[in-house]
């Protein structure tokens, strides 16, 4: 196994578009090195990218913050404009493993690794955050929710790497939320889980909303119908009740150790909702 | 207080009942400790493991000559490197090496020995196993089916009469009770009778499974192991591997839990075989997968429970059929199970019938009061239900069954001095009892019981020459056992627990002692390390009686000091353990204490545990409130790590309750070998677990003490039913009591009133 620790994106992008064999990037390990020790994966070449400067940042950009693909998600957890702007988004990245995880995963990889369960994406969808990807023909930008297509299964072509995640600016009367269930309460992974955000206008009806939902599917979803039942609402009892049902309905799981199909479908529902109802309470100032 | 057994006064005691530090503990928590896979040897391979992906395979051949030719490879070792043999260790031989099948997914098929891990793995992947796939069977209701897959061809059911003609999975039926069921269930008011099952768990030690073994050229050979018994270790070892036991000295790391799994052998034997083939040491260490696939978890069982009872509450009759997989091999804990899960009531009638089965799934071995959680779960779920129906203070109406002194046990002894009544009436008196509960809260109470064994013990003390003890015993200390015996020793000698200091001691330093299992270590070790200190002391008083020129009667042991035994006597300065020890070359030579015996009369010890919870109707997640353990310990030589043992069974019994199981694919295969999917509880799920030591003291032991190691994990499974089952208003029957199988339930209930 060859490993590289290049110091620029066009040095990594190179790296990989000419690997041979089984290459895999590397930023806070906690799924690879996992992999690697288990034997379930024996990759040809590793990249690590903390060596890249632009990788390693988390910086304000137009109302917003891009965050490099090296950046922990601890680094979130601690950045209280990030906290104040996109709370759902932080709340989902600090639930990630143990404190300790948390000191070395990144968003990014959360993403690539692209499990369904994965509990940054949903949040990150559902905030509408942009992935940049760098390749050997240039740069692009994706929906985050365009990233993983299926189980371990990514967009990606050969060479590309993803080298940010943007969450946008938003307006005032916006709030967002992630809720996730697990049968403890922490070191688990999400047998159901769903991000919500939402504007309201100054009469307190909701004038967007996005609602994603993980582990409910080969990867993370839109739920367009869920959001659709609370958009021009108060997100009063009734809004709130379709929401749910649509929720529900948008599921497609399987059943696994982790849980079953009837119980992902009831309980997505039931998430969306709790979440719903943070995010308004978030929105409201509250 | 409890009473001296030997003189029926209030014994008072210096030492024990207080709670120093234990002597393990700094280096456990600095990482000094030295535990299994901390062992080195110079030239030391690593040993690596191919196991069975097949839930059932016949072996039709192994090539392992590619992996032979690897550069690096010093051996590989298949059944072919084990002597077959007839006796009641085949089991043993066949679990640590498939011959001619592989019974289970994760059965050891070959081993390798290698320079380096990689080399190692690179091997496995060369050795060509060929297999021929059967079918397969993992459910023990299944595997009693007349056209079940076969593990055995020639495994015919004991306990049956006639013998069967024809093989099956059924490996034992056992029958025990007493009275006429048909007569107390016409005596009953009410009859209950319901279904159980549980999943099979495993004990969940955070260290995995480690050895090192070193075999020379001579014969001779060293293991070092993380295991709760060196000496079955190195007698099992010996006799698989055709070697003298004297030529085996085996050493016992710290352990990182074991909790009844580690009491037998998977890797040792074959880390042995490795290295009298590549005549280098070579170090096997499991991988937590390999911990979950093919160390020994515990049954997952089927039962059912009838219980009678008159109007008041009083039991009439019980009558239970326990069935019980105990994996590939014969062994379930049917029996013992059986007798501990209905231990805590005095049944005018009583009939359980079990049966022991076969499965494709790892070998179960012991957890913690093995097999008795089930079966408890089984009656105290019935007894709730009875309390309810009848609308009876659940506490009130096991105090009118509760098994107390003179109450005939179903498994035949009448008990003695026994603390169920005490327990229950701790639990009523404790304020959790008293807590109101709020919406979609549930509060369940259940009662557990385990034997506790005695065994065979061997333990030496020395005196050093300053005054301080050597300690040496042979019963790996699992949960703090070297502090209680330090504390026993320092108690009977009059000094101070600091200048004790207990090691657990090799095979070749002792006389054989069981391994810990049984809660027996504190109850036998300790009485053995009492009468060692006694023997001490006694040549203590002769040496004093030899320089003062008295007879050796007339010199008396009192706080440390050899003291003439009164005015009579002589009149002499008493003499303290330093001075004895400071003279002893001139006195005589070495002073040491020892005692070897079996021991017996290990009194047991019932718990009554109580438990709130709130369960979320919308989700189906538990969450513990409170918990509550009251225990006889007979007497609390440590209290804090009494504690400890009640709030680990207690933690280790919620787990199951609610989230940890054995979960299988169609194909035979574990689904979830890892602590990611199978789901031990993590700190932040539970309360602070608390406790109440009672203390009836067991007249078999000079200070009263029995063993609490286990009863703890019997009740919760039970309590958490009952306090879920109260907080949805559905009885549970089935565990783990996990969010989909509660929401499961809860959406049944709502259908059923909807329609």
């Amino acid at each position: 196994m060859q490993y590289e620790a290049p110091a620029t994106i066009d040095a990594a992008v190179g790296l990989l578009s000419k690997a041979q064999g089984l290459a895999r990037v590397l930023a806070g390990g906690t799924d690879l090195l996992v992999q690697l020790k288990s034997g379930t994966l024996e990759p040809d070449l590793v990249i690590d990218i903390k060596r890249i400067p632009e990788m390693t940042k988390l910086v304000a950009e137009n109302g917003g913050f891009r965050i490099g693909a090296a950046v922990p998600c601890a680094v979130l957890g601690e950045n209280a404009a990030v906290r104040k702007l996109w709370p759902g988004v932080v709340e989902a990245a600090n639930l990630i493993g143990s404190t300790q995880i948390q000191g070395r995963a990144t968003v990014v990889g959360n993403l690539c690794n692209a499990s369904p369960a994965a509990d940054s994406v949903p949040a990150m969808m559902a905030a509408n955050a942009i992935a940049t990807v760098a390749g050997p023909n240039g740069k692009r930008e994706v929906p985050v929710g365009d990233i993983a297509t299926a189980p371990g299964k990514t967009s990606l072509a050969k060479g590309e790497i993803v080298t940010s995640v943007f969450l946008p600016s938003r307006p005032a009367h916006s709030g967002d939320a992630y809720l996730r269930f697990i049968p403890r309460t922490e070191m688990d992974i999400a047998v159901v889980g769903v991000g919500v955000s939402l504007t309201l206008g100054d009469d307190g009806v909701c004038k967007a909303a996005r609602v994603a939902l993980g582990a409910v599917a080969a990867r993370a979803l839109l739920a367009e119908d869920a959001a659709k039942a609370i958009v021009g609402t108060k997100l009063d009892e009734k809004a709130l009740a379709k929401l749910a049902e649509a929720a529900s309905a948008a599921c497609r799981p399987i059943d696994d150790k982790r849980g079953t199909k009837e119980f992902r479908i009831k309980v997505a529902g039931v998430l969306a909702r709790r979440a719903a109802e943070k995010a308004l309470e978030r929105a409201r100032g509250k | 207080m409890p009473l001296d057994p030997a003189t029926q006064k209030i014994r008072a005691f210096d030492q024990v009942g207080t709670r120093p530090l234990r002597p393990d503990g700094l280096d456990k928590v600095t990482g000094r400790a030295r535990f299994g896979a901390d062992a080195t040897a110079p030239g030391m391979l690593v040993g690596r493991i191919l196991r069975s992906p097949h839930a059932h395979a016949r072996i039709r051949s192994i090539d392992a000559t590619k992996a032979e030719a690897l550069p690096g490879v010093k051996a590989v070792v298949t059944s072919k490197d084990f002597a077959d043999r007839s006796d009641d260790l085949r089991d043993i031989l066949v679990n640590i090496m498939a011959r001619g099948k592989a019974l289970y997914e994760g059965h050891t098929v070959a081993a390798v020995a290698a320079t380096s891990a990689s080399v190692a793995r690179k091997a496995l992947k060369l050795i060509k196993v060929d297999y021929e796939v059967l079918p397969h069977v993992t459910d023990v209701d299944l595997a009693m089916e007349p056209d079940a897959p076969l593990l055995h061809d020639d495994l015919i059911t004991s306990g049956v009469e006639p013998v069967p003609t024809k093989p099956s999975n059924i490996a034992r039926k056992i029958e025990f009770g007493h009275g006429d069921v048909d007569k107390g269930f016409a005596e009953a008011d009410l009859v209950v009778e319901r279904e159980f099952k549980t999943e099979a768990t495993h004990q969940g030690y955070i260290e995995p499974h480690a050895c090192l073994a070193s075999v020379g050229s001579d014969g001779q050979g060293e293991l070092w192991v993380c295991t709760q018994g060196h000496y079955m270790v190195r007698d099992v070892c010996a006799q698989l591997l055709g070697m003298d036991v004297s030529k085996l000295r085996v050493t016992a790391s710290e352990i990182g839990g074991g909790f009844g799994g580690k009491t037998t052998v998977f890797i040792e034997p074959v880390a042995l075989a490795l290295s009298r083939k590549a005549g280098r040491p070579v170090k096997v260490v499991m991988t937590r997968d390999e911990v979950f696939r093919a160390s020994g978890p515990t049954s997952s069982t089927s039962m059912r429970m009838k219980i009678g009872v008159k109007k008041d509450g009083r039991i009439t009759a019980l009558d239970a059929l326990l069935k019980y997989q105990g994996g590939a091999f014969a062994g379930a804990p049917v029996d013992y199970g059986g007798m501990a899960g209905v231990a805590c009531y005095d049944y005018p009638n009583i009939r359980v019938v079990g049966y022991d089965v076969v499965t494709n799934r790892p070998k179960q071995a012991a957890y913690r009061a093995p097999g008795a959680p089930m079966t408890a779960f089984a009656v105290e779920s019935v007894i709730a239900e009875i309390a309810d129906t009848l609308k009876l203070d659940p506490i009130e109406m096991r105090l009118k069954n509760a098994a107390k002194e003179g109450t005939k046990s179903a498994y035949g002894p009448t008990f003695g001095p026994v603390g169920l009544v005490e327990t229950l009436k701790a639990a009523k008196a404790h304020p959790n009892y008293k807590v109101k509960l709020g919406k979609n809260q549930g509060r369940g109470i259940a009662s557990g019981f385990w034997f506790n064994f005695g065994g065979q013990t061997c333990v030496s003390l020395n005196l050093n020459i300053d005054g301080t003890l050597a300690l040496a015993v042979g019963t790996p200390d699992i949960g703090g056992s070297r502090a209680s015996m330090c504390l026993m020793a320092a108690e009977e000698l009059g000094i101070p627990y600091e200048n004790v200091r207990a090691i657990i001691a090799d095979t070749s330093s002792l006389g054989y002692n069981d391994v810990t299992d049984g809660s027996r270590v504190t109850f036998a070790s300790g009485m053995a390390t009492i009468h060692a200190a006694r023997d001490a002391i006694k040549k203590l008083c002769g040496r004093a009686a030899k320089v003062w020129g008295i007879p050796e009667e007339a010199v008396v042991w009192e706080k440390g000091f050899a003291k003439p035994s009164g005015a009579n006597a002589g009149n002499f300065e008493p003499m303290s353990l330093k001075e004895l020890a400071a003279n002893a070359a001139k006195t005589g030579g070495p002073i040491a204490g020892h005692y070897e015996y079996n021991a017996e009369n290990a009194g047991p010890s019932f718990a009554t545990h109580v438990v709130d919870v709130e369960v979320d109707p919308e989700t189906g997640f538990t969450k513990v409130l409170r918990y509550l353990v009251c225990q006889d310990a007979g007497k609390a030589v440590h209290p804090s790590y009494v504690e400890g043992q009640f709030q680990g069974g207690a933690v280790q019994g919620i787990g199951w309750a609610l989230n940890e199981e054995y979960i299988y694919g169609a194909d035979g295969r574990l689904q979830n070998a890892g602590f990611l999917d199978y789901r031990i509880p993590v700190a932040s799920d539970l309360p602070m677990i608390d406790t109440a030591i009672v203390e009836v003291p067991n007249p078999g032991h000079p200070y009263g003490v029995r063993g609490v190691g286990e009863t703890s994990i019997v009740p919760p499974m039970a309590a958490v039913s009952n306090a879920v089952s109260h907080a949805v208003g559905i009885r549970l029957t089935e565990s783990p009591m996990s969010p989909p199988r509660i929401l499961k339930a809860l959406g049944e209930q709502a259908a059923r009133k909807a329609g």
